[in-house]
């Protein structure tokens, strides 16, 4: 009887402990300890513009946006970990300042050896619905963007089994890692996903322009006759390829020869695809935030607007996949007045958001 | 006994009554639900003779009425309304458009939203481009997002066609043309004046059945033949804010799109 009691007793003990192992599992003191743990989905801060007038973002299935993910992407993007000898980041050649490029005609790497083509801006990447990504389209996704900068031997010259090692033994790193996917461990496709994330979230809809279109501001007279230049097919027509005013990316995102060259030195899209057809021609870029954005062109060869558009003006020149929408090739252009040229200026400066470069949540 | 009686007629008239009712009913279900699918069109290409698909891009292997040689760069193109008359007279119109975009092989193929019921019909229709109920500024989310808008200053809209490509012109050489298709619209005055370039295409009896497309083909030589031979050396750009070469689009069009059998 008494040897009943006892282990009756000891039957209760071994319960009680039981039972408090659970409740300490029900009340996790980081995320690790909690197997049901999930990061916490976000939707973008979509422009009421953007949704009502052109088609949804692309959201990847296998990299949905979460709070989690974003924080990690923001750290990666601005952390020089991910360079060789941790000297650089992502941001010194993508400036929040600079809408995300840099002033350089090419930029400087971490060995010193410079790029072979302008550091593009970086805004509205959601919106780019074929997902090419570079001057040349030689990146298919947001997330496969990120594998290019690491390895090139220009840029951060680093390799992933280091950036991997370096991250994994950071203080920070693999808890944000695993509030980011669930899961424990560090590789370069969760770098690759969380910097896309990040990068989703840089969405630019604040300019002057996009506040005329909702009758917050005017536009002066130069700046209005800047527009009609813009969309007249017998001036600038720069429509066709930068889009109009029903549509705010300001790029159809898609690849031309814009008559910059006789012959290439850099064949552009026709390098990637081999298809001469292609050769000379680059992606078309947004009209947004010129103002932060010199030098342009894919070489950085203008410094100044007027220049970009002197070029179309009276600059083109002819080549065998030059665009068939660039006019008057023979005289160089269609010729725009010095009044045409400046009020084209005038508006083109409208695209420019200076809410979206100095918006701390992006720095 | 009478009271029997007066029960069992009722109990009939009632049975009468469901059984009559049922068969009605099951009648009109019939009728108001036939074998139905959806409408599915496949666009083709031909210069003349010649098939024309994106591999044919980018080289000068066209020659138009005018004899001037010819590339092709871009084909896109809107219909809108498809319609179905049946031989009672009655008009199916399907609510709807399609852009077609030759470098996007999934464009080639329109498959109706709506379904419509199987069967003959005397006649298959659509609008080339847009009619001027549809034709509103910036309503629809996927054209703007194609660029296919047509700024206010030139009517407002969209675009009915973009085909562009090069041409050797009298002095043999390769120069682009944008043979782009709008609402024709005179701005020289302070009152523009337009005028309806959108039509309909009537491609005459078609059989719909679950398994069949429609295949439809678009005679890219027809935009620069008749009525008016088209002259690329005169007419080759800024072409959209030209009302005759609108026009002359839209009498050269009737005759560009056929049913094809096979």
């Amino acid at each position: 009887m008494i040897k009943i009691q006892g282990f009756i007793r000891e039957f209760r003990f071994v319960v009680w402990v039981l039972l408090l192992a659970a409740c300490s599992n029900d009340e996790p003191t980081s995320v690790l300890d909690d197997e049901t743990y999930q990061p916490t989905p976000v939707e973008l801060n979509i422009p009421a513009f953007f949704k009502s007038s052109i088609i949804d973002p692309v959201i990847p299935i296998s990299n949905p946006l979460t709070e989690e993910g974003i924080v990690l992407g923001k750290k990666l993007f601005f952390d020089p970990v991910l360079s060789v000898d941790h000297s650089i980041s992502c941001a010194d050649c993508h400036m929040p300042h600079s809408a995300f490029t840099d002033t350089n005609v090419l930029s400087e790497g971490v060995n010193g050896a410079l790029g072979s083509r302008n550091a593009m801006p970086l805004f509205n990447l959601a919106w780019n619905f074929d997902e090419l990504f570079f001057w040349d389209g030689s990146a298919s996704s947001l997330e496969n963007q990120v594998f290019h900068p690491v390895p090139d031997s220009s840029e951060m010259a680093n390799t992933w089994e280091k950036v991997v090692s370096d991250l994994e033994s950071d203080s920070e790193y693999p808890d944000l890692f695993f509030a980011a996917f669930a899961e424990e461990g560090i590789d370069s496709l969760k770098v690759a996903k969380a910097i896309a994330q990040f990068e989703r979230t840089l969405i630019s809809g604040s300019s002057k322009f996009d506040k005329y279109l909702a009758n917050e501001v005017e536009l002066t007279d130069e700046e209005q006759n800047g527009l009609a230049v813009f969309l007249d097919e017998t001036r600038g027509d720069c429509f066709h390829c930068h889009g109009n005013p029903n549509n705010p990316l300001w790029t159809d995102n898609i690849f031309h020869n814009n008559g910059l060259d006789s012959s290439f030195a850099d064949l552009g899209l026709g390098k990637i695809t081999g298809d001469p057809a292609d050769n000379g021609k680059f992606k078309t870029p947004s009209l947004r935030n010129l103002a932060f954005t010199a030098p342009y062109m894919h070489d950085g060869r203008f410094s100044t607007l007027e220049e970009v558009i002197d070029h179309y003006s009276e600059g083109l020149q002819n080549s065998a996949t030059i665009d068939p929408l660039m006019k008057k090739v023979a005289d160089g252009g269609v010729r725009l007045t010095d009044k045409d040229k400046a009020n084209l200026k005038a508006f083109l400066l409208t695209l420019s958001d200076e809410d979206f470069v100095n918006d701390p949540s992006f720095r | 006994m009478l009271y029997k009686i007066v029960s069992k007629l009722f109990l009939w008239i009632g049975a009468v009554c469901i059984v009559v009712i049922s068969g009605c009913s099951t009648d009109q279900e019939i009728d108001r639900n036939p074998e139905t699918t959806s409408l599915k069109l496949r666009f083709s290409h031909s210069w003349d003779a010649q098939q024309v698909s994106k591999d044919d891009f980018n080289s000068l292997k066209y020659t138009n009425a005018h004899q001037e040689e010819m590339s092709i760069e871009l084909l896109r193109y809107l219909i809108s309304n498809v319609s179905l008359e049946n031989e009672e007279g009655e008009v199916i119109t399907i609510e709807d458009y399609h852009l077609i975009d030759l470098q996007d092989d999934s464009s080639l193929m329109y498959r109706s939203a709506d379904s419509i019921p199987i069967g003959t019909y005397k006649n298959l229709r659509f609008t080339f481009g847009f009619d001027n109920d549809d034709n509103r500024s910036g309503v629809y989310a996927d054209l703007n997002t194609a660029l296919w808008n047509v700024p206010e200053m030139m009517g407002g809209g969209y675009h009915y066609m973009q085909l562009e490509g090069k041409f050797l012109d009298s002095t043999q050489t390769e120069t682009g043309y944008q043979f782009h298709a709008i609402r024709a619209v005179d701005n020289s005055s302070d009152n523009p004046v337009f005028e309806d370039t959108f039509f309909k295409v009537s491609l005459g009896r078609v059989t719909i059945d679950k398994s069949s497309e429609l295949q439809i083909d678009m005679n890219i030589a027809e935009w620069f033949k008749n009525p008016n031979e088209w002259n690329l050396n005169d007419l080759h750009s800024m072409l959209m804010p030209n009302f005759d070469a609108q026009v002359m689009m839209y009498e050269n069009g009737k005759d560009v799109f056929k049913l094809k059998s096979d």
